[in-house]
């Protein structure tokens, strides 16, 4: 097929067709509303649907609707929507059905502004909504890795049945990059007997419900989910090493921000200064290996971030104790640049606080 | 003598006995809905949307495939089914707190895209489920347990008319207000819930029955004395009839 | 005599819809409990039933099953 030059947001899109999602219901918000006006003009041309929700609140119930059908079916927004969403992403994981959320980050709290941000982190890994569970959460930092990310998400759902959650931000989704979609690897998934179709020739009635009003039924449900959960720890750990193995300082960074610090940390390696990172690509589950093998032996992580300091607890939870974890952040849609974080990587060398 | 059977429960129906206080007309509608999906043969092909509220449990009970949406959502999740399966049948199952309340929007915005759902709103003017709190068609000068000194318009407004207000939308197939309160009225919420069901059927679009119901518990009165009271109370406020009609 | 009326005693929950709308005045609530603790409606005097289905109509929990009799056809 070769290559095409296309829009984040698109190639979001265009992953999700790829993937076989026939069907999204979505609202605009900026900075993502171009994947929705993607999915209008390209759904119909594969012979699926795409509907404009009349809010983020409804579009995720309309994924759950859908999800319970059996079809592959995706959402996205951005900050403020993705909030809207939270209960009925609990819904999705209290009835196990797949489905795929994007959110493209946007600076917050509240209105914010349009810029790109990551200070959604903690919404996204640590549940979000009511309940006991976790969503796995996959940040890409290329257009090409979008591609490859997105088909993972929908493999994932479909094979423990929970939404997964695809996390941008409003740099990824508005550059442009060449992008090669290929044939999708195709995968031995579970069949979805379970799925609200009508019951003409299969038997019972079915029923999607996370409703359980007696407490040890409801426990053992959870139960159910929590071995997902050691499941989905144990196989769907992502990430990338940079320049570690002779690292005396790593700098633990994902999405966008993964990309300005790459040419901080090669700038700095010029200057003498042994740096690597740690590249999340599922923010959950946290890749922990990378940690415990590199704790013992580095002087010290930094953390870099579009927020106020969110992944950085699961880089401390990850290193424990074994060394010491820095911060460098810049918030309210402001992105880093490589020079701020250049510096910073020198002043922690040096032994300065900056 | 041979017996010929002239009423029995239909196989719309599930054997479960259900959770609704004695007297409570949801039992009535619910066997309304599985009587018309079993004479129409659909059954099978039928996915059904409960909601929040004291038909939350409506999963166990229609002998169809279920889903169990979130309060108020359950047009949307309709809309999710219906999308992807536009050859089944779908319905919501809503209360007047579900549909009326945190719903509303759902509920107008499904009907002004005429999405091709059947809509059963039962509206029995309270909070039946939570202990009696006060409805969006709560009356004026109705004691809830958050009217307890009745509702009083200048404070809390006035009740709203979901039919009349849909029946404005352009995409609406078939919209009729019933009751449950006597058996004449019984019989005619059927024919009404077959109307909608056949709109669905011919592709129309939008179709609700709006259903006049009880609480006798929490209205405080007996399940006969409830009837009297949506005869005498609810009717003035909600005059049945057809509000929209696409069908001729 | 054949029932024209039958009631599952276990699921009536003694609601009396039944009671006030049967014609003839044939259906009252019974004086035991049944398994819930509801006195369920019951039907002595079947021969005053007349089939009408109102009480199945109108009770909640389908608790009442309606038979009619019929005339044997004439044999040809």
């Amino acid at each position: 097929m070769g290559k095409v030059l296309m829009k984040g947001n698109e190639v979001i899109a265009e992953a999700a067709v790829h993937a076989g999602c026939k069907y999204f219901f979505g609202y605009p918000i900026t900075p993502q509303s171009e994947l929705v006006a993607y999915m209008a003009r390209r759904l119909p041309e594969v012979g699926g649907v795409f509907l404009q929700a009349e809010s983020e609140i409804a579009a995720i119930n309309m994924v759950y609707g859908a999800a319970g059908t059996g079809a592959r079916v995706m959402t996205s927004s951005s900050s403020p929507g993705f909030s809207l969403k939270q209960e009925g992403i609990s819904y999705l994981v209290g009835s196990e059905l797949p489905a795929v959320i994007c959110n493209i980050v946007r600076g917050g709290p509240g209105l914010g502004n349009i810029q790109p941000a990551q200070s959604d982190y903690f919404q996204v890994t640590k549940g979000g909504g009511h309940g006991d569970y976790f969503l796995p959460v996959l940040a890409p930092s290329s257009l090409q890795e979008i591609v490859d990310l997105t088909q993972d998400a929908f493999n994932i759902a479909d094979r423990y049945r929970t939404p997964v959650i695809l996390m941008g931000d409003g740099m990824l989704g508005q550059m442009m990059e060449p992008v090669e979609f290929l044939d999708p690897k195709s995968e031995e998934l579970p069949e979805k007997n379970w799925a609200t179709t009508g019951t003409r020739g299969d038997g019972g009635p079915k029923i999607i419900t996370s409703l359980e009003l007696d407490a040890d039924g409801l426990e053992q449900r959870n139960k159910h989910l929590q071995e997902k959960i050691v499941e989905m720890k144990k196989n769907e750990v992502r990430y990338e090493m940079y320049k570690t193995d002779d690292a005396d300082y790593i700098i633990v960074a994902f999405g966008t921000v993964a990309r300005i610090a790459m040419n901080a940390i090669n700038k700095a390696r010029q200057d003498g200064v042994k740096v690597g990172m740690i590249r999340p690509i599922s923010l959950w589950p946290f890749p922990e290996k990378p940690f415990v093998e590199t704790r013992d032996r580095v002087k010290s992580y930094i953390s870099v971030e579009m927020s106020a300091g969110q992944m950085i607890e699961d880089v401390r939870l990850a290193v424990n104790g074994h060394a010491p974890v820095d911060f460098f952040g810049r918030n309210g849609g402001v992105v880093p640049s490589q020079e701020e974080i250049y510096h910073k990587i020198m002043a922690v060398a040096g032994g300065i606080e900056v | 003598m041979t017996m010929k059977t002239v009423f029995q429960k239909t196989k719309g129906l599930t054997d479960k006995p259900t959770h609704y206080c004695p007297g409570c007309t949801h039992g009535v509608i619910h066997r309304l809905v599985g009587e018309v999906l079993e004479e129409m043969d659909i059954l099978e092909d039928t996915i059904g949307v409960a909601s929040v509220g004291c038909s939350v449990l409506s999963y166990e009970y229609f002998n169809c495939d279920m889903t169990q949406a979130a309060h108020g959502r359950a047009p949307a999740v309709a809309t999710g089914v219906k999308r992807v399966l536009p050859d089944r049948f779908v319905f919501t199952y809503q209360g007047d707190g579900d549909l009326a309340s945190i719903g509303i929007s759902e509920i107008i915005h499904a009907a002004a895209r005429g999405e091709k759902i059947t809509v059963i709103f039962v509206n029995n003017a309270i909070y039946g489920m939570t202990g009696g709190q006060m409805a969006p068609t709560t009356l004026i000068g109705q004691k809830t347990a958050t009217t307890p000194f009745g509702r009083d318009a200048s404070v809390q407004g006035s009740p709203i008319r979901v039919c009349e207000m849909l029946s404005t939308l352009d995409s609406t197939a078939y919209i009729e207000r019933v009751s449950t309160h006597d058996v004449q009225h019984i019989q005619k919420a059927k024919k009404a819930i077959r109307k909608a069901f056949e709109a669905q059927k011919l592709g129309l679009g939008f179709s609700m029955i709006e259903v006049l119901s009880t609480c006798p518990t929490n209205w405080g009165l007996d399940p006969n004395e409830s009837l009297d009271w949506v005869k005498d109370n609810m009717v003035p406020v909600y005059p049945l009839g057809v509000y929209k009609n696409k069908m001729e | 005599m054949e029932k024209k009326v039958v009631f599952n005693e276990e699921i009536c929950k003694s609601c009396s819809l039944c009671v006030e709308v049967c014609p003839t005045n044939v259906i009252f609530l019974a004086d035991y409990l049944n398994g819930k603790g509801y006195r369920p409606a019951a039907v002595i005097d079947q021969e005053n039933c007349i089939s009408c289905a109102k009480c199945g109509q109108i009770c909640p929990d389908t608790v009442i099953t309606v038979f009619r009799p019929v005339k044997k056809e004439q044999m040809v």
